[in-house]
């Protein structure tokens, strides 16, 4: 029995928005056919604070502009007028749910504009944080794929576990949410007693839920009804739209920094992200569970892998001036959302000329945003918004 | 899409017969985990006030405010918290420069009144003031400045113990940015310097390769920067706050370092001191010393027409007669006291007050008169023997090496003194025993123990390097004299010097005896002041404190208004607080001349 049909309730819109000679919608809000529609910057769906202007006719959206501008930190200006260290705790909030990419790349161009090592041990241990981290926020961020669908039960599950993943941060780094564990030359401590141990116990609830999720979610109609075939990102989009990370592999193109360009200890594990090609909100969402499952197998590599001991953090100079030599450089990683980067100028002071960062988010909820949402129905914007893992903070740094 | 698709989501209701997840209870308690970055403390005991905390702080969570109990070397602050802006990021925990600050792992606080949330740690007693856990910078781990020291190269002891080479070669370009790079610019340094110099400035200068403002803020508080370079007490490294977790910065060789790289025809324009202003006034200075020479220095600055009137052929005082050339070479002495000269100040050599003019002269041709005459008079052990003519003062003979007198070597020596003067008359000693005999027999003995010898250690490891047998813990009886010479010296075994009242009073064990053979015995137990250029009358009108000292105000102004006193006559003895004291006393001339009424006498 094909039960598609049963769920079809789609209005005939054929002649809304009504177009002009060059294919542009003719939006006339006099006419009263259309109306605005705002969404957020406190809704819910929005992942932070952001607005999405949208110029609705009946639920369907026929025109979206993006609006950020609600954070006002400024925290690349910021940064010119802090030392070095000091920028630390301003970076690691320019993504708040996966602050330790932050902590990563900062370093990184610090430790490669002054020519720093960073030793073995420590290396591993960055691994190992950015994994945990991107296990985090997978632990909700696929579950809350469906949860715009208003599906919040496996939402519940992941937040569980994220929970006792941000236990083992706790212990690591003495931090739950804002780990500040990796700073320039290294890491701020070594596994405490029994971590491997414990942070099994975790991965095995996770194997369980990954099981679950999967019943819940990638074999549940409703879910299907709603994000199968819901905003296709064509293949040609990906370069034109700057589209990274599970977003471009959901369309089929391989974009994983840690795969194309491996940093710290990428290349001494056994990977494969998964890649597909239907490009749409359950492609997209499909990615990511594997994403997850592959976190999951990436940490138990690097614990079995890891040394136990050794230097965590080479001599930097005195934190507390130290300048470094003239000189830019772009430095990148693979956040759970796609490359994340930073470009640094040095002008041998002890404060970064410019700082930027370049995270997916900012052309992800933008530009192509604007684009996937006309025609989108206006309970899906959510969805649409979500299955591209927006990141506000990320966009208004 | 089929059937399947409709049934596998019920699935989910297999959780129904599990376990729920969520604490029922809000009201456990959870505690935080062993390294949890929670609410601040801090051993205010261990605390130095050093203020790195409050500089690293990008929140500017931290303040520091005053402390009801510090100790020496301490700033007098420590730091408050304000949890309105901290976010507990630890940098200041990792900085801190004596480990004192900690995180506890306590993470929950409820108040009522906001203004708690700004507190003192270790001060405002607090729940969690004896919780252990928490964050603390794992031990060993990292430091975010090192805390080791440049090492400087020193001459091996066969390379020196034959000459008056100097011996510390001074650090290259590299190593002094390396060392320079160590400091927190915390200033506690600065609050010791007798001088008060601007020291985290002048490291500051370094790091930045600028000797000229490093020579600007040298001169700003010591007009002898190489001689201090060299040969400084270095109050200031004791107390530098890296010290506390590793070597102090090496404040001395720093000030040395610029020196040593501005050339002196250079000075005059770095200083700007080409066209000083002429006042017309004049001060009749004393003594050549650092104090004399420091006051001579700022008078000149002011514009005062400075006279100095030294009784040797030289100047410099002990700086050149008493502090050894391995130590002070001559022409690093010469930079110093040329550039003074060069600003105008006139000197008369081979004139001592007190014989060739009288104070009452200079009084009458001068505003006013500094005066920093030094302690020169060696004293006497005065134990049997002590009067013979081959029984010296360490003093006298360090003058008469300077001066290039030939003075008796024998080939067994004892010296009695256990401070830095009889260090230098062993090394200098034994450099001639090695010069004239191609081995060293010195024996230094002191009343006090190993552990509490007065001098340096490395100035008692350095001896020993060069042959010198240094062996403490005995008194002086008697010299044993054989046909009008010295053969030894007789010494009892010495168990304490200070009664329980801290009074000195040596406890002697005269059942253990030695006996340490020398024809030649050097007397190094301190020296005294010679005040005979001020006659009988006009002692009267001056007041004397205790152990017969001039009182002097906080300008070093004596009770007779036009007679100033400074250096080791008031205080130290050391070079750093000649000058500060001529400083000082500059400042107290130039206000006594123009009549503005200043502060009282101390
Ligand atoms: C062997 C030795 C080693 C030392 N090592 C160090 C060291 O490493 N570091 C340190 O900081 N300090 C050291 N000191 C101490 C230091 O040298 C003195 O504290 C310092 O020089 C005192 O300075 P001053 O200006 O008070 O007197 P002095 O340097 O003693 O100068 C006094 C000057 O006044 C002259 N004078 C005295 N009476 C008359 C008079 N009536 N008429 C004319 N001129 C007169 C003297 O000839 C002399 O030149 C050492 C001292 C000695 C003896
Ligand atoms: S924990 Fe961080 S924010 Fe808080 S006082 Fe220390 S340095 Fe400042
Ligand atoms: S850094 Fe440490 S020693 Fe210095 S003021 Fe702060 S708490 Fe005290």
């Amino acid at each position: 029995m094909d039960l598609t049909k049963m769920f079809q309730f789609n209005a005939d819109r054929s002649s809304y928005p009504e177009l002009d000679a060059n294919g542009k919608p003719i939006i006339d809000l006099s006419s009263h056919k259309y109306l605005k529609l705002w969404q957020g910057p406190q809704h819910p769906g929005v992942t932070g604070n952001m607005s999405l202007e949208l110029t609705v006719n009946g639920d369907e959206i026929v025109e979206s502009k993006t609006h950020v501008g609600y954070l006002h930190r400024g925290f690349e200006k910021l940064m010119e007028r802090r030392k070095f260290i000091q920028c630390f705790p301003t970076c690691i909030r320019m993504c708040v749910a996966e602050p330790d990419p932050n902590e990563y790349i900062l370093s990184a161009c610090i430790e490669e504009l002054s020519g720093i090592e960073v030793p073995e041990t420590a290396q591993w241990l960055r691994t190992l944080a950015l994994e945990m981290a991107r296990l985090q926020v997978l632990l909700r961020g696929v579950p809350g794929q469906a949860g715009t669908f208003s599906l919040g039960l496996g939402y519940q599950w992941g937040n569980y576990i994220r929970d006792l993943i941000l236990d083992r941060f706790e212990e690591l780094t003495g931090g739950r949410v804002y780990h500040m564990y990796i700073l320039p030359g290294g890491v701020r401590g070594l596994l405490p007693d029994g971590f491997k141990k414990r942070m099994e116990e975790n991965l095995k609830l996770v194997d369980e839920f990954l099981v679950n999720i999967n019943d819940l979610m990638y074999n549940n109609i409703v879910f299907k009804q709603r994000a199968v075939g819901l905003a296709v990102i064509p293949v040609e989009w990906i370069d034109q739209y700057g589209v990274y990370g599970p977003a471009a592999r959901a369309a089929g193109i391989m974009r994983d920094v840690r795969k194309t360009h491996p940093y710290l200890k990428y290349s001494e594990l056994d990977f494969e992200p998964y890649t597909t090609t239907a490009s749409d909100v359950y492609a997209r969402s499909l990615v990511r569970w594997h994403d997850l499952k592959m976190t999951v197998d990436l940490i138990r590599q690097i614990m079995a892998k890891m040394p136990d001991k050794g230097e965590i953090k080479a001599p930097t100079p005195n934190v507390m001036h130290w300048r470094i030599p003239k000189g830019e450089t772009y430095v990148k990683c693979e956040s759970s959302r796609g490359e994340y980067g930073m470009y640094m100028v040095t002008d041998g002071s002890d404060m970064p000329r410019r700082v930027n960062l370049k995270g997916p988010s900012y052309t992800h909820a933008t530009a192509l945003l604007e684009r996937l949402l006309i025609n989108a129905n206006i309970a899906d914007t959510a969805a649409i918004m979500v299955s591209l893992a927006t990141c506000p903070p990320e966009i208004e740094r | 899409m089929s059937i399947k698709d409709l049934l596998t989501p019920f699935t989910a209701w297999k959780r129904i017969t599990k376990e729920p997840v969520t604490i029922r209870d809000p009201f456990n308690d959870r505690p935080g985990a062993e390294r949890y970055r929670g609410f601040h403390k801090n051993d205010v005991n261990k605390c130095i006030g050093c203020g790195t905390c409050e500089d690293i702080c990008e929140n500017e969570a931290i303040d520091m405010v005053p402390f009801k109990d510090p100790i020496s070397g301490d700033s007098g602050l420590r730091p408050r918290l304000d949890y309105g802006r901290c976010c507990w990021c630890a940098l200041c925990v990792d900085v801190c420069t004596t480990n004192s600050l900690t995180l506890s792992n306590e993470y929950t606080w409820v108040t009522v009144d906001p203004e708690d949330f700004r507190y003192t740690p270790g001060v405002d007693k607090k729940a969690w003031d004896d919780n252990e856990k928490g964050w603390k910078k794992p031990e060993g781990s990292y430091e975010f400045y090192n805390i080791n020291r440049v090492e400087m190269h020193h001459l091996h002891p066969e390379d020196r113990d034959k000459s008056f080479v100097e011996m510390v070669k001074g650090y290259s370009r590299e190593q002094a940015i390396a060392e320079a790079d160590r400091c927190v610019e915390c200033g506690i340094c600065t609050a010791t310097c007798p001088a008060h110099m601007g020291i985290p400035e002048y490291i500051k200068a370094v790091r930045h390769e600028d000797m000229e403002e490093g020579l600007r803020i040298l001169y700003e508080t010591n007009p002898l920067p190489e001689i201090c370079g060299r040969i400084c007490t270095h109050k200031c490294e004791t107390v530098c706050s890296i010290g506390h977790k590793g070597d102090p910065l090496s404040i001395r060789w720093l000030k040395r370092y610029i020196a040593d790289n501005v050339s002196s025809d250079k000075y005059k324009e770095i200083l700007n001191t080409k066209d000083l202003s002429n006042n017309h006034k004049k001060v009749a200075i004393i003594g050549s010393g650092p104090a004399g020479l420091s006051a001579a220095h700022y008078l000149a600055l002011m514009g005062y027409q400075c006279t100095i009137f030294e009784q040797y052929e030289k100047a410099g005082g002990m700086m050149r007669y008493g502090i050894p050339e391995y130590r002070l070479p001559y022409d690093s002495i010469d930079k110093d006291i040329d550039y003074i000269l060069s600003l105008g100040v006139d000197i008369k050599y081979n004139t001592r007050i007190g014989t060739d003019i009288t104070l009452e002269q200079l009084n009458k041709d001068y505003n006013a008169v500094f005066a920093g005459t030094g302690l020169h008079l060696g004293r006497s052990t005065g134990i049997p023997g002590s009067d013979n003519e081959h029984v010296y003062y360490a003093t006298d003979l360090l003058r008469q090496i300077t001066a290039g007198e030939e003075i008796e070597v024998t080939d067994q020596i004892v010296v009695i003194g256990g401070g830095n003067v009889a260090m230098d008359i062993t090394r200098s000693l034994a450099r001639m025993q090695n010069q004239k005999f191609g081995k060293v027999n010195i024996i230094t003995t002191a009343l006090e123990r190993e552990k509490n010898l007065p001098a340096d250690l490395e100035e008692v490891v350095e001896s020993r390097e060069e042959g010198a047998i240094i062996n403490p813990g005995w008194a002086p009886q008697s010299i044993e004299i054989e046909n009008g010479r010295p053969v030894g010296l007789h010494v009892i075994k010495c168990n304490s010097l200070f009664d329980d009242t801290g009074r000195f009073n040596p406890q002697c064990d005269i059942t253990k005896k030695e006996f340490f053979p020398g024809s030649m015995i050097v007397q190094s137990i301190g020296q005294g002041m010679d005040l005979s250029f001020v006659n009988e009358d006009f002692k009267k009108d001056l007041e004397f404190g205790s152990r017969g000292r001039v009182v002097t105000n906080a300008y070093f102004q004596t009770s007779v208004k036009w007679f100033f006193m400074g250096g080791d006559i008031i205080e130290g003895p050391d070079v750093i607080h000649g000058i500060a004291n001529g400083h000082k006393a500059a400042i107290g001339i130039d206000n006594y001349i123009q009549g503005i009424d200043f502060t009282p006498a101390k």
